[in-house]
C-alpha cells in the first residue's frame, strides 16, 4: 500500500509547529517525542505503521478549533483519531501529520428520555453510550464488534454498523446531530435533537466521510427503549446454498429478526477448537435472533423454526434461557479471536446482494485453493455484509502481499455481483486503491468535490478513501 | 385568499414541448446543451418552493428495474409512479416502510406522485418516528449533475460505506444538485395486523407527554399523532396479530394515567397527508422540533390549526397568510418549511452552513441551471 511522500517542508518546521500547538494546549496534551509518538503509529490495521510528526489530545471543542486553525494556517496535514480500532487504516498517520485524538473528550453532555436522545463527546466509547442509559431502560443501537473500545468519533467517521443493524440501522440512521470543527477552525452545529435536515442533509454526508470533512467533537445520538427480551436460535446445514435459502425464506415470511449471522465450516472448526461452544460440524451455521416479550419471541421463533425445519437442518437448537442464548452466541463472538489463534488474518468487509451468497461463497472457496491461503467466512447474512477472514503468516516473505491480492479479488467479486467494497469498516487505505473497481471517474469526482467544499486545502486525512492517482491533483495543489 | 399554488399547479406538469429525456445519456446531453434555468418535474404534485425555468420532465425515465423480495430491495427509475411501486411491493407483501406522504390534497394538485419526487423532497410519513425517514431507506442513487456528468452513489445493498454518502445528500436536495434518474430502496415486509388506540381530551402538552411515554416503551408504536381540533391522540401498533394484541394491552396499561384508551380505526392516510388542512386557505408550515418543545411553540405561532405527528417532533401548522413562524420559533432548535404559501420556503441556515450548502451547489451545478433558487 503506497502512501504519499511526506512533505519535508512540514517536517522541517516541526519545532515551530509544536511550539504553536503548545501555546494553545496544556503541555501534557502535545506529544512530540519520537519515542512517544510511536504509540500512534497504527490503528487496527497493524500491517501498516508510521509514527506521526506529533499527536495532540485536546479536551474541548475550542482546543480542537485552536489546533485546526494553526494546522490550517501552517499547511500541516491532520489525521483525526478516535480509539484507533479501524481495520481499514482510517487513523494511519503520515510522517508529516498531526494526529488529533479525541480520546480525552469522553463525557456525557445531556440525556433526555422524553425526547429519546443522548449528547456525548465523541471520544466516548460505543458501549459506554449504552452504559450511560441502560439503567433507565434505553440503549444505543449500533453495535460494532469493537464496541468495548471503539469511539463514537470513529463510528461516525466510518458509519459503523454491527450485528443488530438489520432492524436498527447503522450509525447514520441513529445520528441526529453533531458539533464539528472544520479544518479552518470554524465550529459548526449540524442537526440536533429534532429530526431531519431543514436544508441539504449535511449530516448525512459527514457520517461516513472518514474524518475527511471535519473533526466531530460532540454528537446527538438517538437512544431506544430496550426490548423486553431477545433470544437466538442456531441452525446448521449441509450447504451454504441451503442456508442462504433459509435466510431468504425467513425474510420473505415477514419476520424481521434483529440479527442473522452466518459461519462456514472453517470458521466453525476454528471456534470450536477455541471456545467449545458445542456447534455442529457442518457447512453452514446460522444464528437468528428475535426480540419482544416471551410470548412474542415464542411466536416468531416458532415461525422461523418451521421454515428452518423445511430445509432439512443437521441441527436446530432454540435457546430456552439466557444461559443457552449465551452459548449460542459464544462461538460467533469468539470467531475473530479463534481465527487469530490459528494465524495472522485479514478481515474483509464487502457486501453482496443476499441472493448471491451461495455463488460468492463457492468462488471464495475456489480462490482459496488457487491462492493457497485458507479463509473462513463469518458475516451478517441478513444484510449481505460478508467478513471473509483470510489466514496468512506475517513472518513469511510475500504472504501479506499474497493475502492482499486474494482479498482484492474477493472484493472485486463483491462489486461484480452487485455489491460493494466495504459494508461497515470503511475504505481507509485498505480499499482505497480498489475504488476504481466500484466507481467511475465521474463518481469519484463527485465525492471529491464534496471534500473540496469542506476542506479546500485537502489537509484532513487526505491520503485515504480516494485512490492516490485520483486525489493527487487536489492533494498537491 | 393567498396566491395559492392550486391556481398555478399546471405549470408543474410537463408540456408537449417540454424536455422529456428517455435515457441518462439524453438527459446529460440536454443539460449540457441548455442555457437554463431548468425546472425539474416528476409528477408535479409537490409544488414546494418557487422555481422558474423550462420544464424538464422525468416522466420517460420510468419503470421498476429490480425487485428482489428476499433481499428486501427495490430499484426504480426516478419517474416511476409511487403507486406502481407500492402495487408491485404489495404482490410480495412488502411496502415502503417510511410511508411517503401524498401531497395532492394539501397542495390542491393532481397527477401521479413519482418516486424521484419522494426522494428529492425526502418525503416520509407517520412511521418515520419508528423506522426512519425516506433518506434512511434510500440505498443508492443515479443522477446527472448540472454539468451533465452521469454519477452513481451507494448501490442496492443494505450496508455500504464505500466512499462518501451522497445518497443522503441527494435525499431532500430538491433537485438542486442533480437530476435523479434511478433510486434504490430497502423495503420491509407488510404487516399481518394493525390497530390504533386513542386517548381523548388531552391538551397538547399532556398529549405529547403521553406520546413520549409510548415511544419510550418497548412496545414499538409505529405512529403517534395528536389532533388538537378533536382532542384525539392516536397510537398505532403493527405486526403479527398476537403481538399487536399483546402490545395494545400493555400500551393501554402504560397510558392509564392519561385516561382510558379506545380502539379506533385510525385514519393514518389522513394523518400522513394532513387532509384536515386541504382546501382551507392560509399558509401551511411544516415544523421539526424536539417533541418536548412542540406544545409551547405551537402556542406562540398564532396558527389557525395545528396537528402533531412523530410524537410531537413534527408540527403541521395552518396559519394566516404571511405569519412569520420562524420569528415565533426564536431560539427553539429545529426548522420550519413553508410548504404552501408565498415566502421563503426553507429555514435560513447559520452562515457557516449556508456557505457549505452554497459551495456544494456550486460544485454540482456550476452554472446554476437546476431548480435555481429553490433552496437559497
Amino acid at each position: 500500500m503506497q502512501m504519499p511522500i511526506p512533505d519535508a517542508s512540514v517536517i522541517d518546521r516541526k519545532d515551530q509547529i509544536v511550539a504553536r500547538l503548545l501555546a494553545v494546549l496544556p503541555k501534557t496534551a502535545v506529544i512530540a517525542d519520537v519515542v512517544e509518538t510511536r504509540a500512534y503509529e497504527c490503528d487496527g490495521l497493524t500491517a501498516y505503521r508510521c509514527p506521526p510528526m506529533c499527536a495532540v489530545l485536546p479536551t474541548t471543542t475550542d482546543e480542537v478549533a485552536a489546533v485546526l486553525r494553526i494546522c490550517h494556517e501552517m499547511d500541516v496535514p491532520v489525521v483525526p483519531r478516535g480509539s484507533g480500532t479501524s481495520l481499514a487504516g482510517g487513523a494511519l498517520p503520515t510522517a508529516d501529520c498531526v494526529i488529533l485524538g479525541v480520546a480525552k473528550m469522553n463525557g456525557v453532555i445531556e440525556t433526555n428520555y422524553d425526547d429519546r436522545y443522548i449528547r456525548v463527546q465523541t471520544g466516548r466509547t460505543n458501549l459506554s453510550v449504552t452504559g450511560a442509559v441502560e439503567a433507565d431502560g434505553f440503549f444505543y443501537a449500533p453495535d460494532p464488534s469493537s464496541q468495548l473500545a471503539c469511539a463514537i468519533a470513529g463510528n461516525i467517521a466510518m458509519n459503523s454498523g454491527g450485528a443488530h443493524c438489520l432492524k436498527y440501522g447503522v450509525t447514520t440512521n441513529n445520528l441526529m446531530g453533531v458539533t464539528m470543527v472544520m479544518m479552518d477552525g470554524t465550529v459548526v452545529e449540524i442537526g440536533g435533537a429534532h429530526m431531519d435536515a431543514g436544508g441539504l442533509d449535511l449530516l448525512g454526508v459527514i457520517c461516513g466521510s472518514e474524518g475527511q470533512l471535519g473533526v466531530v467533537t460532540e454528537a446527538t445520538l438517538r437512544i431506544l427503549p430496550k426490548p423486553e427480551g431477545a433470544r437466538p436460535v442456531l441452525m446448521g446445514y449441509d450447504s451454504s446454498e441451503v442456508a442462504g435459502q433459509v435466510v431468504t425464506d425467513i425474510i420473505k415470511a415477514g419476520v424481521l429478526p434483529v440479527a442473522i449471522e452466518f459461519m462456514d465450516r472453517p470458521c466453525i472448526e476454528a471456534t470450536e477448537n477455541f471456545a467449545h461452544a458445542g456447534y455442529p460440524m457442518c457447512e453452514a451455521l446460522l444464528i437468528v435472533e428475535v426480540e419482544g416479550s416471551d410470548a412474542e419471541i415464542d411466536a416468531q421463533l416458532a415461525l422461523i423454526m418451521k421454515i428452518a425445519a423445511k430445509h432439512n437442518p443437521v441441527e436446530l437448537r432454540e435457546a430456552k434461557d439466557a444461559d443457552e442464548a449465551g452459548r449460542i452466541w459464544l462461538g460467533r463472538k469468539s470467531a475473530f479471536g479463534a481465527m487469530g489463534q490459528i494465524n495472522d488474518y485479514m478481515c474483509l468487509d464487502g457486501t453482496i446482494p443476499v441472493s448471491e451468497l451461495p455463488y460468492v461463497l463457492r468462488r471464495i472457496s475456489e480462490m482459496s485453493k488457487e491462492f493457497g491461503l485458507d479463509v473462513g467466512n463469518v458475516f451478517h447474512a441478513g444484510d449481505g455484509n460478508m467478513h471473509p477472514l483470510i489466514l496468512f503468516d506475517a513472518n513469511k516473505e510475500g504472504d501479506l502481499e499474497l493475502c492482499e491480492e486474494f482479498g482484492a479479488e474477493i472484493l472485486k467479486l463483491c462489486v461484480e455481483v452487485g455489491g460493494c467494497l466495504t459494508g461497515e469498516h470503511g475504505v481507509g487505505i485498505e480499499k482505497r486503491d480498489l475504488m476504481h473497481v466500484q466507481f467511475s471517474k465521474a463518481d469519484l469526482e463527485a465525492q471529491m468535490a464534496v471534500k473540496d467544499v469542506f476542506d479546500p486545502k485537502w489537509l484532513l486525512n487526505a491520503a485515504k478513501v480516494f485512490p492516490l492517482d485520483a486525489s493527487e491533483p487536489r492533494r498537491v495543489a | 385568499m393567498h396566491p395559492s399554488p392550486v391556481a398555478s399547479h399546471s405549470q408543474f406538469l410537463p408540456k408537449e414541448n417540454s424536455m422529456t429525456p428517455t435515457s441518462e445519456l439524453e438527459l446529460s446531453d440536454m443539460i449540457k446543451a441548455t442555457k437554463g434555468p431548468l425546472r425539474i418535474v416528476g409528477g408535479g404534485t409537490r409544488p414546494i418552493g418557487r422555481v422558474v425555468g423550462e420544464a424538464l420532465s422525468t416522466a420517460a425515465l420510468s419503470g421498476i428495474t429490480l425487485h428482489e423480495p428476499g433481499a428486501l430491495t427495490l430499484v426504480a427509475r426516478a419517474g416511476t409512479p409511487v403507486a406502481e411501486i407500492e402495487a408491485t411491493l404489495a404482490t410480495q407483501n412488502q411496502r415502503l416502510a417510511f410511508e411517503p406522504m401524498d401531497h395532492r390534497a394539501l397542495m390542491g394538485t393532481t397527477g401521479q406522485p413519482t418516486i424521484g419526487g419522494v426522494v428529492a423532497a425526502n418525503v416520509s410519513g407517520p412511521r418515520r418516528i419508528s423506522v426512519g425517514a425516506c433518506r434512511d431507506f434510500l440505498l443508492g442513487v443515479r443522477f446527472v449533475d448540472g454539468a451533465g456528468n452521469i454519477v452513481k452513489n451507494g448501490g442496492r445493498v443494505m450496508k455500504n460505506v464505500t466512499g462518501y454518502d451522497l445518497v443522503k445528500l441527494f435525499a431532500g436536495a430538491y433537485g438542486t444538485l442533480g437530476v435523479l434518474t434511478e433510486v434504490s430502496f430497502k423495503v420491509l415486509p407488510a404487516v399481518e395486523a394493525e390497530t390504533t388506540l386513542a386517548l381523548s381530551g388531552l391538551d397538547d402538552a399532556t398529549a405529547i407527554r403521553a406520546m413520549s411515554a409510548a415511544l419510550g416503551s418497548p412496545f414499538e408504536v409505529t405512529g403517534v399523532a395528536h389532533d388538537p381540533a378533536q382532542a384525539l391522540t392516536h397510537f398505532r401498533l403493527e405486526g403479527f396479530a398476537a403481538s399487536v394484541a399483546y402490545r395494545a394491552k400493555e400500551i393501554s396499561k402504560l397510558l392509564a394515567p392519561f385516561g382510558a384508551t379506545q380502539d379506533t380505526q385510525g385514519d393514518w392516510a389522513a394523518i400522513r397527508d394532513v387532509t384536515a388542512f386541504a382546501g382551507k386557505s392560509g399558509d401551511v408550515w411544516r415544523i421539526s422540533v424536539k417533541p418536548s418543545d412542540a406544545a409551547a411553540l405551537s402556542e406562540k405561532i398564532g396558527a389557525d390549526a395545528v396537528q402533531y405527528d412523530w410524537g410531537g417532533g413534527l408540527i403541521w401548522a395552518l396559519c394566516p397568510v404571511g405569519t412569520d413562524v420562524r420569528a415565533a420559533m426564536g431560539n427553539t432548535a429545529g426548522h420550519a418549511t413553508l410548504i404552501r404559501g408565498a415566502g421563503q420556503t426553507f429555514h435560513p441556515e447559520p452562515a457557516p452552513l449556508a456557505a457549505i450548502s452554497t459551495g456544494l451547489r456550486a460544485k454540482f451545478d456550476p452554472r446554476g441551471v437546476l431548480n435555481t433558487g429553490i433552496m437559497g
